[in-house]
């Protein structure tokens, strides 16, 4: 048993902090520590200062560009890149996109799209989710079907996350409705400017745009297109849902946000003294540090069992269950943290170059929005409901 | 023992509701809250002419002589429909303090208005350092020979941008904690040295800061004993509360009806998502948070206008308590047994949602009110 970083490892995270601090924007920081929202340019541009590092790419092997890092290194960056303030990578192109090109794709769709990735060319978009088709993926109805050289598109995706910025985007389509669900879907990666495609904004509970519809009319995409085998596309799917999982903890999301809230609940007052030394609020905080202290040991024993070489199964189920809830509650904190002022929604201070006095504190905005927003955490990537059916069936043989 | 309605209490609770369903769809509401008042003129109008804005107070003015139980009828039906009009904040708590604190000019010039609708009043008792506690004053208020003159900052005014009086609590002594030393004013909108900040809020209402600049107004304007607000300030907050609870019931009930329709329509892997037992003990989970939240609306329906007691203060704060635990469950269980649906702005279950996370943050919050039943716990 040993829990210290090795020496190497300590040098890596030395690293990894020098970088952070000579490259990272500060006004991007800004931004990801106070919840604010990117703009497309924010995420370019940091990107591409990932990229120049040739720190973009983890999940890559070296020959297409990527990065060899330890599951411990990525953790490390991980960490720190949450504690600075980094944002976190739109995972799409680079996480998920990427992993299954390089798996299932073919040569000439690896030369086309890995660069294209790496150099920011490409914004990726996912069309999985359909509006029948959520916990149960594989009853997705969206159609290709062939037609000499090309698949004509029709259906209808939802939930695209960020959509209004991708120019690409992979589909999960049904290409063979007799067989079971399962093996008749295709996977296939499809241009946005395509004739037929139709993106519209779907508008969150916090007056957010991040999420998407997104409808086809006869889209013509090319056969060529088509990642691996015609009706093998729900293999992809799940080796790419098994990437998505990991990391949806969100440990060191959790620790910005924990060490975000204690900054706020020492600004603000409870009966003339700071709310952090309020017993009952302190207490709330301390509990819910607690708990993502042991999430955080959790996080490193699945590390360091896939640093051994063991493959993540259903453990990584129950941290993204454990670790959206921790997070809903560090968002539930910071929200009662402000008291009264979580019922203003004052917009223009959702935008840091905001002129003039601050409503209340700088940082109280988008505290509200936030927490609503972080429902969702619960809800996406597998539902908490349906990693909790992962657990009950391959852990417990229930 | 009954807890039925009488003839007459059934009666207004249905013509509350027949109002706000024929008038306050969920369409509607988007475009009322977008408007410069934030709610719906027409239907405050309306309101007043049924005399349901006069439902607290004496037979005179209109109404049913102050019983928590009308006002519980008449809040929960516009929970139901999320209604924004200016209700709490001019006829409970602008109505009440004046009620309560006014001398019989003030009363004659305030009341009948109030009480018809055709006043609108709103209340600024909070500050930006005051957390949920009404004593934490620090705006001041110095007599000088003309009257009183007032500076200092108030914060989340509901109904502040657009609302005839402001009814400002203000320090005439003491420390910015004291209890003692803390009086009570009515502003009129227009009054000099009132600068507001305007805001939606997140839950579609509209409000403001306040600021007050050498603020003067006459002596007149002081309402009741200088100094001596505290109580009153107090007592009215927790016929607030009362109401508040009642709405936040109206609030519950329909998000829960919403979110069980949702359960039986939506279908996954073939079946009805609602033959899921997790989600059926959630569901139950949800309904029986209603019925406790319902049982402590009641409850502090009854007591809303009885004597101040410990008593009276401790029924409150548990309601209180307990309506912003019970809401903030519903609230969330209800978002997750919708999935991506119940948090689009399309679909009203969202806008439920976030009402209720902020009646929480309306009068203290459930830490808030925990609190204050513990110091009034009895040993036995």
């Amino acid at each position: 048993m040993n829990m210290n970083y090795t020496n190497e490892e300590l040098a890596f995270r030395n690293e990894v902090r020098a970088f952070l601090e000579e490259k990272l924007p500060a006004d991007i920081a800004e931004k990801v520590k106070g919840f604010r929202h990117l703009s497309k340019e924010d995420h370019q541009r940091w990107q591409q200062i990932l990229s120049r590092q040739g720190w973009y790419a983890t999940h890559w092997p070296e020959e297409y560009g990527g990065v060899k890092w330890t599951p411990v290194q990525k953790h490390i960056w991980d960490e720190e890149s949450c504690r600075y303030g980094a944002p976190r990578s739109i995972p799409f192109g680079v996480n998920m996109v990427a992993p299954v090109i390089i798996r299932f794709g073919n040569e000439k769709q690896k030369q086309t799209y890995l660069p294209r990735i790496l150099s920011g060319e490409d914004w990726w978009c996912q069309g999985y989710s359909e509006p029948g088709a959520g916990s149960d993926l594989a009853s997705l109805k969206t159609r290709a079907v062939r037609q000499g050289d090309h698949y004509i598109v029709n259906g209808q995706k939802t939930w695209t996350t960020l959509g209004q910025y991708a120019n690409m985007i992979f589909c999960l389509v049904r290409t063979n409705t007799e067989v079971k669900a399962q093996e008749g879907i295709s996977f296939l990666l499809i241009d946005m400017n395509t004739p037929g495609i139709t993106v519209r904004p779907i508008i969150t509970l916090d007056g957010a745009h991040e999420v998407n519809e997104v409808f086809f009319e006869d889209v013509k995409v090319p056969v060529e297109n088509l990642v691996g085998e015609e009706d093998k596309g729900w293999t992809y799917a799940k080796f790419l849902l098994t990437y998505e999982r990991t990391g949806l903890a969100g440990i060191g999301l959790s620790k910005a946000a924990l060490s975000h809230l204690k900054e706020l609940a020492s600004r603000r007052l409870k009966n003339g003294r700071p709310l952090i030394e309020d017993t009952s609020f302190s207490q709330r905080i301390a509990k819910v540090e607690i708990d993502l202290s042991a999430a955080a040991i959790s996080n490193l024993r699945i590390i360091a069992s896939v640093e051994g070489g063991g493959v993540p199964g259903a453990e990584s189920s129950m941290l993204k269950v454990k670790g959206t809830e921790i997070r809903q509650s560090i968002n539930d904190l910071a929200r009662r943290a402000i008291g009264p002022y979580a019922i203003p929604f004052v917009a223009e201070e959702l935008n840091l170059e905001h002129e003039g006095e601050f409503l209340s504190d700088e940082n109280a905005a988008p505290l509200s929005a936030y927490y609503f927003n972080n429902r969702k955490l619960s809800i996406f990537g597998g539902s908490n409901e349906i990693q909790k059916n992962i657990v009950s069936k391959m852990i417990l043989g229930l | 023992m009954d807890f039925r309605l009488n003839e007459e209490q059934q009666m207004l609770q249905d013509t509350v509701a027949r109002l706000v369903r024929g008038e306050y769809s969920f369409e509607k509401r988007l475009e009322f809250s977008e408007t410069e008042a934030g709610f719906s003129v027409d239907f405050w109008k309306q309101l007043g002419e049924l005399g349901l804005t006069a439902v607290p107070f004496p037979e005179e003015l209109g109404g049913f002589g102050g019983s928590g139980v009308e006002v519980q009828s008449v809040m929960t039906e516009l929970g139901r429909g999320l209604c924004l009009e200016p209700y709490l904040q001019s006829v409970i708590l602008g109505g009440g303090l004046i009620s309560q604190a006014g001398n019989d000019s003030q009363k004659e010039a305030w009341l009948e208005g109030i009480a018809s609708g055709e006043l609108q009043a709103a209340v600024a008792l909070q500050e930006p350092q005051s957390f949920y506690n009404l004593n934490d004053v620090e705006t001041r208020a110095e007599k000088n020979d003309k009257g009183y003159l007032l500076n200092g900052r108030k914060a989340v005014v509901i109904g502040g941008h657009c609302a005839d009086l402001i009814l400002v609590s203000a320090r005439t002594s003491g420390d910015t904690a004291d209890s003692n030393g803390i009086s009570l004013f009515v502003l009129k909108a227009d009054t000099a040295g009132i600068e507001r900040r305007v805001y939606p809020t997140i839950d579609g209402f509209k409000g403001c800061d306040l600021t007050l600049n050498n603020v003067q107004v006459d002596a007149e304007a002081l309402l009741g004993e200088e100094g001596e607000a505290s109580g009153v300030i107090e007592y009215q907050s927790g016929r607030a509360i009362a109401a508040l609870c009642a709405e936040a019931v109206g609030v519950m009930e329909t998000a829960n009806e919403l979110t069980l329709d949702y359960l039986k329509q939506r279908k996954q892997f073939g079946v009805p998502i609602g033959k899921f037992q997790v989600l059926q003990h959630r569901m139950v989970d949800m309904m029986s948070e209603l019925e406790q939240a319902r049982s402590m609306a009641i409850l502090a329906a009854s007591v809303a206008d009885e004597e101040q007691s410990d008593e009276r203060r401790r029924v409150l704060s548990a309601a209180k308590n307990i309506i912003g635990r019970s809401g903030q469950f519903i609230s969330e269980q209800g978002i997750q047994s919708h999935g991506g649906i119940g948090m689009t702005w399309e679909y009203n279950f969202a806008h439920y949602a976030k009402r209720l996370i902020m009646i929480n943050h309306q009068l203290g919050d459930d830490d808030f009110h925990l609190e204050r039943y513990a110091s009034l716990l009895q040993a036995s």
